[in-house]
Order: C-alpha cells, then sequence, then structure tokens
C-alpha cells in the first residue's frame, strides 16, 4: 500500500495530481470523464476581480506536440465566482484551488480577499505569469522587485496556503521563485505558458489575434523539466510541476526533478480522463520501485 | 446527457477528393443517444502535426448498426491522416458534444436546411430526424463544383433537394443565397457552413424574417467548454462554440 499522501502547508493532497487552470473548466466540464475523488485536486480558471471578456478570436493555434493559447483571463469576475460557481462545485470530493489574476497590486489583493472568504477554498495559485493580457500579472513575474511586491501584498491579506506561479519568459527562474519564496510564497507553480507565435503564410496574417500568445502542451516538457530542477536547487518551499505532463511517467520526472506534486493542463484536453489516470500511474510506479510514499520521489534523481 | 469516450470500429470508408466518408462501429459499448447537430471529437493518432482532437459534425446515427458515419474534408494533415486510417482501425471519439438543432414548433412548417461545403455533413442527420418526426425536410446545397456533393442521394431519402454549384456544373450556378427556391421564403432555416455563406444565409433570413439556426465551427481545442479558445462573440459576450453552441439562433448573434 503506498502512502499517496502529499502535505503541503494548510493544503493536503490524497495524491500529487492536480488540474492545471484554464484546461479544466470549474470541474464540472470534466464530471462525465474523472472520478475527482481520484485525484488531489482541481484549480479553477483564472480569476479576476471584475469580469473580463478575454482577447477576441481566434484565441488558439496548434502546433506541433502543442497549442498556443490566447483567452486572456476570460471570467466573470470574483463576485460571480464566489455566488454562482463556489456553491456548485464547494463540495467536490478534492480541493478546488482558484487560481487568482491580475493587472495591479490592488486587483490581486481584493481578489485573494473575496476568495479567502470561502471556507472550502484552502489555496489559491497565484498567478503573476499570464502572457496573455497586457497587464495581466506577467509584468510582475518576470523581475524579482515586480514578483516581491505582489507576493508580499497578497501575503499580507492571505493567511492559507499561496501557491505562486512562475513564468517560463524569464532569464532566470531560479532567482524570480527565490523571490517569491523570500516574500512569502508557500509554494511555487511552474511553468506558465511560453511566449510563442504562429503565422499563417497562406494568409500573411498571425494566427491569434493578440499576435503572440502562451505555447503549452507535450513540446515544452523539456524546459518545464529543467525549471523545475533548477528551482529545486535554490528554493525550500514545495514546487508544484506543470508542463506538458501527458503520462504518468512524464509527471513522475517531475517528481524525481524536485516537484512536490503536479499538474496536468493542456493533455486534459486530448484525453479527458487523463489526470486520474496519471494519479494511478504514479501509484504503481511506487509499487513496483518500492517506494512507501510518493514524497520519497520528490527530489529523487540520480545524478552521480 | 453524459459524454463518453469510445473506442470505435472503422468499418467501412469511402473516399473522393476532398472528403471522406468514415462509417464507425460501437464495440461492446452502445452509442450514446445523439441528436442532429451535435459533433464529435476525435483523436488522430500517428500525426506529429495534429495535437489536438478534430472536430467532425454528425453526419449519420445508423443505431440499427450502431454506426456513427462522419463526412470529413481533407483540410491539413490531421484531416488527411483519419482519412488514410485503414478499414478496422480502431478511432477513440469523445461524443456526443455540444447542443442540437431545435425541432420545429409547427408540423406543417416550410422547412429549408441549407449546406454549404463540408457543412452540408450534419444536415443529413438532421433532415433523418426531422422526416421521422413528420416534418418535410427540404435541402438547398451548395458547393464549389458538382463532385463535391457526394452523396446527394442520401439526403433525397428525407426531402426535395435543391443544389447550387459556383461553376454551375450541377443545379443553379452561384451561391445557395441565390437560389431561385428562396424567391420564397421558408419558415425555418437550419444553415451549416463556411462562416462567409453562413453570414449571407443569416442577412436572408433577416431581411425575411426567418426563425434561423446555425451551426458555428470556430477552431477549438478541449470541446467541453473548459478552454475557452472556440469562443463567439455574440449578443450576451463571448460564449464557447463547443458548449453554448454549435447550433446559435441567429437572434443570439452579432451577425
Amino acid at each position: 500500500m503506498v502512502n499517496t499522501r502529499v502535505e503541503l502547508k494548510g493544503l493536503s493532497l490524497r495524491n500529487p495530481v492536480l488540474t492545471a487552470s484554464g484546461t479544466f473548466g470549474y470541474g464540472e466540464e470534466f464530471a462525465d470523464f474523472v472520478d475527482f475523488s481520484k485525484i488531489g485536486g482541481i484549480i479553477v480558471k483564472g480569476t479576476t476581480i471584475h469580469h473580463r471578456e478575454g482577447n477576441p478570436y481566434p484565441r488558439m493555434a496548434e502546433t506541433p506536440s502543442g497549442m498556443l493559447n490566447a483567452v486572456g483571463l476570460q471570467n466573470k469576475g470574483a463576485a460571480y465566482f464566489a455566488e454562482h460557481i463556489y456553491p456548485r462545485i464547494a463540495n467536490m470530493d478534492t480541493n478546488v484551488l482558484v487560481n487568482v489574476s491580475g493587472s495591479t497590486i490592488e486587483d490581486y489583493v481584493a481578489c485573494a480577499e473575496v476568495i479567502q472568504s470561502l471556507d472550502n477554498i484552502p489555496a489559491i495559485e497565484l498567478n503573476v505569469s499570464c502572457p496573455n493580457v497586457k497587464q495581466g500579472g506577467m509584468a510582475f513575474g518576470v523581475t524579482t522587485e515586480g514578483i516581491s511586491k505582489v507576493v508580499e501584498a497578497v501575503r499580507k491579506v492571505y493567511h492559507k496556503h499561496l501557491m505562486v506561479k512562475l513564468s517560463p519568459n524569464v532569464t532566470s527562474i531560479a532567482d524570480i521563485a527565490k523571490a517569491a519564496e523570500a516574500s512569502g510564497a508557500d509554494s511555487v507553480s511552474l511553468i506558465n505558458t511560453l511566449m510563442g507565435m504562429a503565422i499563417d503564410a497562406e494568409k500573411r496574417r498571425p494566427k491569434l489575434s493578440t499576435i503572440t500568445g502562451g505555447l503549452s502542451g507535450a513540446c515544452v516538457k523539456p524546459v518545464a523539466l529543467r525549471m523545475v530542477w533548477q528551482v529545486s536547487k535554490a528554493v525550500q518551499i514545495p514546487i508544484i510541476g506543470l508542463g506538458g505532463i501527458s503520462s504518468a511517467e512524464d509527471a513522475i520526472e517531475f517528481l524525481l526533478a524536485g516537484a512536490s506534486a503536479i499538474e496536468i493542463g493542456t493533455a486534459n484536453f486530448i484525453d479527458p480522463s487523463i489526470s486520474q489516470k496519471v494519479a494511478a500511474g504514479i501509484e504503481d510506479y511506487c509499487e513496483r520501485h518500492g517506494f512507501a510514499s510518493v514524497s520519497e520521489l520528490t527530489g529523487a534523481l540520480i545524478t552521480d | 446527457m453524459a459524454k463518453k469516450v469510445m473506442d470505435l470500429r472503422l468499418v467501412d470508408k469511402q473516399l473522393w477528393q476532398r472528403s471522406v466518408l468514415l462509417k464507425l462501429r460501437a464495440q461492446e459499448e452502445k452509442l450514446p443517444e445523439i441528436f442532429p447537430g451535435q459533433f464529435v471529437q476525435v483523436r488522430v493518432d500517428g500525426s506529429p502535426k495534429t495535437y489536438l482532437r478534430r472536430p467532425i459534425s454528425v453526419y449519420n446515427v445508423d443505431i440499427d448498426n450502431q454506426e456513427l458515419w462522419l463526412l470529413v474534408q481533407m483540410v491539413g494533415e490531421g484531416t488527411k491522416t483519419l482519412a488514410a486510417l485503414p478499414v478496422d482501425s480502431l478511432v477513440n471519439v469523445m461524443l456526443p458534444l455540444g447542443n442540437p438543432f431545435s425541432m420545429p414548433q409547427k408540423a406543417d412548417a416550410k422547412l429549408m436546411l441549407i449546406g454549404g461545403g463540408v457543412g452540408i455533413a450534419p444536415l443529413l442527420y438532421l433532415g433523418k430526424v426531422l422526416k421521422d418526426k413528420g416534418f418535410q425536410p427540404q435541402f438547398l446545397l451548395g458547393a464549389r463544383t458538382a463532385s463535391d456533393l457526394t452523396q446527394l442521394a442520401l439526403y433525397e431519402n428525407y426531402g426535395k433537394v435543391y443544389v447550387t454549384t459556383e461553376d454551375g456544373s450541377l443545379g443553379e450556378k452561384g451561391f445557395v443565397t441565390q437560389h431561385s427556391v428562396l424567391a420564397e421564403a421558408p419558415d425555418v432555416i437550419y444553415c451549416c457552413g463556411p462562416k462567409p455563406m453562413m453570414q449571407a444565409v443569416a442577412r436572408y433570413a433577416k431581411e425575411h424574417e426567418v426563425f434561423c439556426e446555425l451551426s458555428l465551427e470556430n477552431t477549438m481545442a478541449c470541446g467541453l467548454g473548459a478552454c475557452l479558445c472556440c469562443v463567439e462573440d455574440t449578443k450576451e459576450g463571448h460564449q464557447c462554440v463547443c458548449q453554448e453552441g454549435p447550433v446559435f439562433n441567429l437572434n443570439q448573434l452579432k451577425w
């Protein structure tokens, strides 16, 4: 019997598998495909203090082994979430986390306060790394000063588990992670999407309305894995790894590289049950390799 | 209606110049109930450039034989890979997705099912169900050229078929909205096709105050209303074509 539980500060996951924000809606969309009691948690769609319509269509372009998106944080705002969506998902048999986004520090703080008032949301994932909004937080997430300011401000008002989602569009993600840690983050999740671009040569036009967008899917996995490894050498707080995870094997690689838990994103679109399969696969791996608990995998990479 | 992911057996296929008909049969597990206008998401294996599933409308459901028919237009590597699948392959399909066309309010309503290009596909199944329920569907189908209209006889089983081709090789020459049958306005229009064609039909429907439903096919990723990629800018804001659509009433659209 493998102990699959992962204990993070104030956040207890029955297993290390979470679903990534923006790829799993509010969970309800996947109710026919996933038994929520078999995964560690879901992270719902990026939520901002005010309603956002998001970017114009087209917002998505498929790329080899991946996709670009430029959704731009479409959501109905924190108050709508609290009043209409939260009651429907509050008793889901798994952890429900909210991805909190914003364009000013005041917005982040206000949104975090609204979400904090919801009893069954044990954690937020602070999105300081959305590449698809002019002031969508990535400006904060790409400098140590920026990330320190926003994390410190949210930390002052938010007393549950504070996870900070990091952008890969930086020179040294380890430095950014250290700044988040020093500013009071309880954990860091990485990576958000990589900025990319796609062009329709026949039409001589960009494929996205915003010209550039965020790349995700299997193609980003080696970059994400490398960044998780680098961050694990730089910080003491737990790491939640994501970026192209499409199988239990992929997930285990992230754990070995130093992650305590993982998120599954774009792969949900190809196999809507993948999160549950990955959770089961991680357990199988532990049994086959004689690990009594999943947490033993974290950083268990052999490098000598 | 519970959505499912199923492995269906490719039991027959017919290949034309630009399209392929795939007949997929359920294995042990039976097909769920599928309504006209709904679509499926097909996983494409063995195509490195194809990462996401391909949304394909339902061409026909043969419930007695547990068959789902898909008429696929070969546009990119993904759809070409599907077309090249050998008979007997297993095809992984997520279904049923989206909202169907509504049924007419009046039994004697004059119905016109207007399709263009591969947009004619969902109208076959719609016509079949309408006829089964005692309505009298008629079809107005447009294509570039006669050879693109591959299975007109199937449509003729369910109602009268009017045709336009851009090169005049079959039916009246021109676009569907120029067809003489539209001189007298129908009571209801169901429409699917390329966006410019649907917008022309929408203008006609507005002008003649015809109840009109259109099936949109914005570029899509998840098919479940989760990723918010396939949005249409409707009167109620951005709505997912996969979840709130693909069938919209013209009144909902900003067209």
